[in-house]
């Protein structure tokens, strides 16, 4: 398997279909895949199953939920959370949900994390504590309690297995063969292992052979897991390079999108009026 | 800064009281957007002379963990985490908790950010602390919409863990796992028994003596406005500011 080297987040962007399932994670790091996010928006892309590993509660990744949300590319989201942190609620999302257009499936982290792993591991499900009586188990037909076959008397839930179809993030670096480092930021790896699919963007490409430097090898994607990437410096905007978030820039899309038109105002000027893709 | 009584904070009464719940506690996380539990963990921490370690969720720079998000939980289910604490849009009389939203599920009249951890850490995690700064019959209600995580369980399901306490902007109740229902331990200063009956949505028992909870003492005072003030600063700048008028230190 070689990994495609594109020019850009749109052309990575333009290997995801309509109708996919699509895996993100909860962007705490510069892992929000902005860029392409906005180049679905451009390009139309409607029903996507989106699943956040395990939440998207962080304020670049909570906008970029709203926005694929508020843009019609989304049939339904599987989550834990979604919010702009401390920022506030996500507005078209929320608006979404109140409108009964959007299909939430509520989870609990490590439910999803659990579901992931057992998909990267290629088993059809797993057994977690907790979440016995929660009204999330309740809403969930991909989740059951069953009798723990060793133990007498000692109900369990089983969870299926998830296995998006693709996988979108940002990563600090990668070398020309295609493999990625992503720090202590190992859902990455997870999400790789666990999905068909996975597109990256990276702030770099760096010279050399990552596998090869035992202290940096641990903490890399190797390219064997890896479809597609492209050196898109600023792709996780409003995240920037440093760990910090362009919070003014949320601020503003949040203020914007509090009403729908206003909504459609930003993508317009933000999404639509640029021939290239979003810095 | 003097530490006298009469100016101390409503929110150094608070963390002094979650402090105190939080002895000889190994591990305490504090979740997101929780600054007064935050600041009772590092008290804890302070006084326990680092014994008691706190990991604040939201940034790699106050949680060690290296095998990704999931680690929190790894370590939760094998029983390396002592305390957690839990809020709600609504939090009712047995202890259930909802992160989910107001009204009919799925199409809520409100719909907040989800259930995050609490269906899988309320079950597994000894002491998991209550808390919400709003205590009305709108937060405090008598039956929640919806259970992100029930506060009791059946018997026979595994439940080493659950709500030990609530603790609002009025006062500390216990939480009595047998009975699952809230008892009032303490009012917060100033604060009656009326005013807190008229403000909660759920029927709650009384202890045999009604106490207050306790202002913090000098020393106490001084650990949460220095060490703690400073600590708090680096994750929750705008409440440190506020509340203690400390500036984060120099990166």
């Amino acid at each position: 398997m070689t990994v495609q080297h594109l020019a850009d987040a749109a052309s990575l962007a333009a290997l995801v279909p309509s109708g996919a399932r699509i895996g993100v994670t909860k962007g705490e790091q510069t892992d929000v895949p902005m860029a392409m996010a906005l180049e679905l928006v451009r390009r139309g892309v409607t029903d996507l199953d989106l699943v956040t590993i395990p939440t998207c509660a962080f304020p670049a990744s909570g906008m970029m939920l709203d926005i694929l949300v508020g843009a019609g590319c989304v049939r339904s989201v599987e989550t834990s959370g979604v919010s702009m942190s401390e920022l506030g609620a996500a507005p078209r999302f929320s608006a979404a949900v109140k409108a009964g257009t959007l299909k939430v499936v509520d989870a609990t982290c490590p439910a999803v994390y659990a579901a992931l792993q057992a998909g990267a591991k290629g088993q059809p499900f797993t057994a977690l504590r907790g979440l016995i009586g929660s009204d999330l188990m309740a809403h969930r037909d991909d989740w059951a309690v069953v009798a723990n076959p060793f133990e007498a008397d000692d109900p369990v839930a089983l969870l299926k297995a998830i296995n998006p179809d693709v996988t979108l993030f940002h990563a600090p670096m990668a070398d020309r063969h295609g493999n990625v480092w992503i720090g202590r930021n190992r859902d990455l790896l997870t999400l790789a292992h666990a999905s068909d699919m996975t597109l990256v963007t990276v702030e770099r490409l760096v010279d050399g052979d990552l596998m090869e430097d035992e202290t940096l090898a641990p903490a890399v994607i190797p390219n064997f897991y890896v479809t597609a990437l492209a050196e898109a410096p600023g792709a996780c905007w409003p995240q920037q390079a440093d760990g910090t978030t362009d919070l003014d820039a949320v601020r503003a899309y949040m203020s914007a999108a509090r009403t729908e038109e206003g909504f459609r105002d930003w993508l317009a000027a933000h999404v639509f009026a640029r021939p290239e893709a979003a810095e | 800064m003097s530490a006298g009584e009469t100016d101390v904070r409503p929110e150094e009464i608070q963390a002094a009281a979650i402090a105190g719940l939080l002895e000889g506690a190994r591990h305490v996380a504090v979740g997101m957007v929780s600054p007064i539990p935050g600041t009772g963990a590092l008290l804890a921490n302070e006084r326990s002379g680092g014994g008691t370690r706190v990991s604040i969720l939201g940034s790699k720079k106050t949680t060690f963990w290296t095998n990704g998000g999931s680690e929190l939980f790894d370590l939760a289910g094998r029983g390396r985490l002592d305390a957690f604490f839990l809020s709600g849009g609504q939090i009712d009389g047995g202890a259930n908790v909802n992160l989910v939203g107001v009204g009919d599920y799925p199409e809520a009249k409100v719909r907040w950010s989800g259930s995050f951890g609490s269906a899988y850490l309320y079950f597994v995690v000894p002491r998991v602390i209550l808390f919400r700064w709003e205590h009305t019959r709108r937060t405090l209600v008598e039956k929640v919409d919806f259970v992100s995580a029930p506060g009791t369980s059946e018997p026979g399901v595994h439940r080493p863990g659950g709500p030990i306490a609530l603790i609002t902007n009025l006062c500390l109740f216990d939480f009595q796992r047998e009975a699952g229902r809230f008892r009032l331990k303490s009012l917060h200063p100033g604060v009656t028994l009326e005013e807190v009956r008229d403000n909660t949505g759920f029927d709650f028992d009384l202890p045999e003596h009604l106490a207050e909870t306790p202002t913090p003492d000098a020393d106490t005072l001084s650990l949460i406005r220095g060490p703690v003030a400073r600590r708090i600063a680096d994750v929750y700048p705008v409440f440190a500011r506020q509340v203690f008028g400390t500036e984060p230190a120099a990166a």
